[in-house]
Formats: C-alpha cells, sequence, structure tokens
C-alpha cells in the first residue's frame, strides 16, 4: 500500500512543491498545525473580483502533507471564493490519487483545513468543523 | 565486540516467547511509547478478576479482605522494586497524573509569586504543561537548563540556575528523544545543598534500568507500569515527611478518615492521595510484571537494552545521509532522520515492512525546537527485542530510502 501513496507524482510534489512561499500583503492568511506531528502550513491568497488571484503555501511537514497543500493551491487559482468554499475533502483526496488512511488522513487534509479556516473567516462565515 | 558479549547473557528470543503479543510476527520497535505485556502480567489480572474481584479498603467478608491484601501488596513489591517503602508509595492513573499531582499539592505549597521552577530543555510535555500550569496560577516563572550540542544537560548551567534557588527541579531521568542518561543521583546532590527539592521523572529509567530512590535521594519520582511490562498504572514515590505535608489532590471516598456535613479529616498517606475506586486489578498487573522484571534481572536488562541501542546508533551512524540525535552513550532508544524524509513517511515505510517505529515529535515539542526539526523516527527497545530485530529494521530502513530515491 505505502508505494502507491509515495508514487512519483507526489515525490516530486514533496520535493518541488508548486507555489511555496509567501505573499507579501495577502488578503486571507490562515495557519495551522497537527498537533499529532507537529507539522504546520500556512496559506496566503490574494483576491480580486471574488476570485483566488494569487496563493502561496509555506510550512513544514510529510510528503502527503506538503503534496497535498501543493496541489490544493493549484486546484485554486482563479477560482471564486464561493467555489472553494463548496470544496470537500473528498476533492482534495481526488487531487492525490492515492489510497490515504487512517492517521495519514490529516496529513492529506492539513492545508485543506487551513485553506477553509481562511476562507470562513474572510467570507464571515461559521466555522463548522468537519474533522 | 562487548556489544554482542552482553547480548549472548541474556536471551531474548526466549523471553520473546512469554508474550503472546509476538506471535503475530510484529517487530516492536517502540517500547518507550508502550511496553508488550507477558502472559503472567495478562493472567495475573485476569486471575485477579476471576477469583479476588472485590473493592478495596471496604467489606469485611474474606473476598474484600484478599482483594485489599493483593492491591496494599503489589504497593510493597513496588516499593520493593524502587528502594522505597511502601508508605511512600502512591498508585495514580499514570506518571502525568503524578507529576500533576506533586504540582498541584507540593508546587501549589512552596511556589509563589515571582518564584521559579526549574525544568531542562530535554523535558516530556507531561514535565512541562503541569508546571507551566501551575507558575500561570501563581505568577511564577519557568527556567530551562540548556543541553549542549552533544545532546546532555549543560551541567554548569544547571549549576547556575540551581544557585538562583527555585522552588522546585524537575527532570527526567532519560531523555524519551535523545535516550541520554542523566546522572540523576549527582543533580540531586547539587539541588540538595542549594535546598531545592527535585522530582524525577524516572518513565524511561524505571522500566529499563536498576533505580533505587534511596540512592538517588530524591524528594519525588514518578514512573508508568504501562512501559515496563505491566498494565495502565502510573506510581508517585515521594519521601514520607513531604507526602504527609501536603494537602490531598482529588476528594472523595477513601481519602478520608472521617467525613462531616463541614469539613472532613483526611486519611493517612498514601491512601490520603487515591481518592475514590482504585484500579487493583492494574496493581496486580503491575506487581506481576515487577516480579517478571526481577526474574530476568534489571542489570541484564539494561545491558541488553543498552547494547541494541547501541549497535543501532552504530549501524545508522555510517550512513552520511542519516542525522542521529543525542550523545553516544544512551539508555535503549535512538531517534533519527533520514536525508530530505519526513518522519512520519520512514515510518509508514517501516510500517509496510512489519516494523512498528515511531516518527513525530515525541511529546517533545521544546526540545524538537531545539534541535531545529519538526519531528523525528524514533526505535526503541524491550527485553524482547533481538539483534535479528535490529537488523530487520535497518534492511527496512534501506527499502524506505529506495522509495524517496535515497
Amino acid at each position: 500500500m505505502s508505494d502507491q501513496l509515495y508514487q512519483e507524482n507526489i515525490l516530486d510534489y514533496y520535493r518541488h512543491p508548486r507555489n511555496f512561499g509567501v505573499l507579501v500583503n495577502p488578503d486571507i492568511v490562515a495557519r495551522d498545525v497537527n498537533p499529532a506531528c507537529g507539522d504546520e502550513v500556512s496559506m496566503y491568497l490574494g483576491i480580486e473580483n471574488g476570485k483566488v488571484k494569487d496563493v502561496r503555501f509555506s510550512g513544514k511537514g510529510c510528503a502527503i502533507s506538503l503534496a497535498a497543500s501543493s496541489m490544493l493551491t493549484e486546484r485554486i487559482v482563479g477560482r471564486s471564493l464561493d467555489e472553494i468554499a463548496q470544496l470537500k475533502k473528498e476533492d482534495v483526496l481526488e487531487l492525490l490519487a492515492i489510497p490515504v488512511s487512517g492517521m495519514r488522513m490529516k496529513c492529506a487534509l492539513l492545508g485543506f483545513k487551513v485553506l477553509k479556516l481562511g476562507i470562513v473567516k474572510y467570507l464571515g462565515m461559521e466555522v463548522q468543523s468537519d474533522g | 565486540m562487548l556489544q554482542r558479549e552482553n547480548l549472548s547473557k541474556f536471551d531474548a528470543a526466549n523471553v520473546r516467547k512469554d508474550f503472546a503479543f509476538f506471535e503475530q510476527g510484529l517487530i516492536y520497535l517502540d517500547s518507550a511509547a508502550t511496553s508488550q505485556k507477558p502472559r503472567v502480567v495478562l493472567n495475573a489480572m485476569v486471575d485477579f478478576y476471576e477469583k479476588s474481584n472485590a473493592n478495596v479498603h471496604r467489606g469485611v467478608y474474606r473476598l474484600a479482605e484478599r482483594a485489599t491484601q493483593l492491591y496494599e501488596n503489589a504497593r510493597k513489591a513496588v516499593a520493593d522494586f524502587i528502594g522505597a517503602d511502601a508508605r511512600e508509595i502512591v498508585f495514580v492513573r499514570n506518571a502525568t497524573e503524578a507529576i500533576n499531582l506533586v504540582a498541584r499539592t507540593f508546587g501549589n505549597a512552596v511556589v509563589g509569586k515571582n518564584d521559579t521552577i526549574l525544568l531542562t530543555e530535554m523535558e516530556h510535555h507531561s514535565n512541562i504543561v503541569p508546571w507551566q500550569m501551575l507558575a500561570k496560577s501563581k505568577g511564577a516563572r519557568l527556567s530551562f537548563v540548556p543541553i549542549t550540542e552533544s545532546g546532555v544537560i549543560d551541567v554548569s548551567a544547571l549549576r547556575h540556575a540551581l544557585s538562583k534557588k527555585p522552588k522546585i527541579f524537575a527532570f527526567t531521568h532519560v531523555s524519551n528523544v535523545l535516550g541520554a542518561i542523566n546522572p540523576a543521583k549527582e543533580f540531586v546532590k547539587e539541588a540538595h545543598t542549594f535546598g531545592v527539592p527535585v522530582l524525577v521523572d524516572a518513565s524511561q529509567s524505571v522500566p529499563s534500568m536498576p533505580v533505587n530512590v534511596k540512592d538517588l535521594d530524591c524528594d519525588f519520582l514518578v514512573f508508568s507500569g504501562h512501559k515496563m511490562l505491566g498494565p495502565h498504572i502510573g506510581v508517585l514515590y515521594g519521601k514520607r515527611e513531604l507526602l504527609e505535608k501536603m494537602e490531598p489532590f482529588l476528594g472523595g471516598g477513601d481519602m478520608i478518615k472521617e467525613v462531616d456535613f463541614e469539613s472532613s479529616t483526611y486519611n493517612d498517606v498514601p491512601w490520603k492521595f487515591e481518592a475514590g475506586t482504585v484500579d487493583v486489578p492494574s496493581a496486580v498487573g503491575l506487581a506481576a510484571a515487577i516480579e517478571y522484571l526481577k526474574s530476568l534481572g534489571m542489570e541484564n536488562v539494561r545491558c541488553h537494552e543498552v547494547a541494541l541501542a547501541q549497535y543501532a546508533y552504530d549501524q545508522l551512524k555510517k550512513d552520511p545521509l542519516i542525522t542521529v540525535y543525542g550523545p553516544k552513550e544512551r539508555l535503549n532508544l535512538v531517534s533519527f532522520n533520514v536525508g530530505d524524509m519526513h518522519g512520519h513517511d520512514v515510518s509508514t515505510l517501516l510500517d509496510q515492512y512489519g516494523v512498528c517505529a515511531r516518527s513525530g515529535h515525541h511529546c517533545a515539542h521544546p526540545l524538537m525546537k531545539r534541535l531545529g526539526i519538526p519531528a523525528s523516527v524514533r526505535v526503541s527497545f524491550g527485553p524482547y527485542n533481538t539483534l535479528k530485530d535490529v537488523d530487520l529494521f535497518l534492511e527496512a530502513l534501506h527499502k524506505a530510502k529506495k522509495v524517496f530515491g535515497l
């Protein structure tokens, strides 16, 4: 199973994460940590006309966590905030396209959780905790 | 080789046969987190439930008396094991609860505004957070003795910190990340010359080496049954005269002598600190674990586990891609990182090859920050681990590196 987990593209995203870095004066910034492993992810979004114009993420994490965050940033560029607010964890798992289970689920979803936190706060919505 | 000689004296493969757990063929290298239990421990607990189960210190029927006897015999067994008197042993849920008990009672009495509580940079969260909570409530502050580059306590910094007369000094006997064994006896002696009381977190030492509280002369010492082949029960040792002076921790049944509507008279030590129905089967299981460890011989257990850790350390050190943390001289564990691989990824891959190894921050965030790493992988050994286990782990690690192209 782990061989399936560590596919070529996951390792590629881990070693060369797309959109890795920070944005100066972002409209949205959010950060969270995974207390189980000490991983942390920050997301920075630049918004224009209700859409994501630019996005960066930074932090420390395992291959699964960094690859998922990076893929997620690519997925949301140019998308409207409303659309992003509708994203579900299944969408993130679909991006990863690897069999994530159990303890590693938190790694896969850390970036997504941070993104949601930032968007929800920005839109003034209520935070829903759905794991 | 010295290590091999130590190993040959101890028949770990035979020890392993005493554990039903190992029949599933796992290579378990996480004993610093929790140990596996031999059949004699599990049987002792089942036997208690099937033949002697009753609440203790209450009923006058013979069964209740037998249960009480077994519970108090377990206390005596624990006391003998670490060189204490039975009245100095308090059963708690775990080592964390034992530290909280001392912080909330002894700490609450001796720590005041602007006072200092002295800890070290290599503490487990359980020996940090209870003191942070106390410091916050009292307006006191925490001070941390630094570790050197090689991963041991900076002794001159410790001496200087003690000379400032902190109200208590709490430190770990053995680091659960670095494996370093602190010279506890010297530390206690040094602290006492400045009149500083000492708590020793012996969670990692008591399971793997001989520990004697009279020899250490520490004021408090805590450890967990589940890390020493026993069930989930904790132990607090405290010097009798200190326990006598301390206020109770939790209130309830069994910790009182007389209860009136307005006030109560508290029970004698150690029962004063054991409110409510106690965990008799776990105490009985712990006594069985101690009996088992004594049959192996704690000196033998130490030699064996040190030899395994030393072998793993030497092998890992040979690989330029691997960073090993802590001093060469260590007890029974090795923490490391491999190239740019995250600990979780290493652990997930090792798991695929049947090796259970811990990864993450090991409940020691401040130490990980000090080392400048978010996580590490840790292998730790028990009396049931063999040299072959270490070789299989090294083989699995080699395969894990291949997956990451290292």
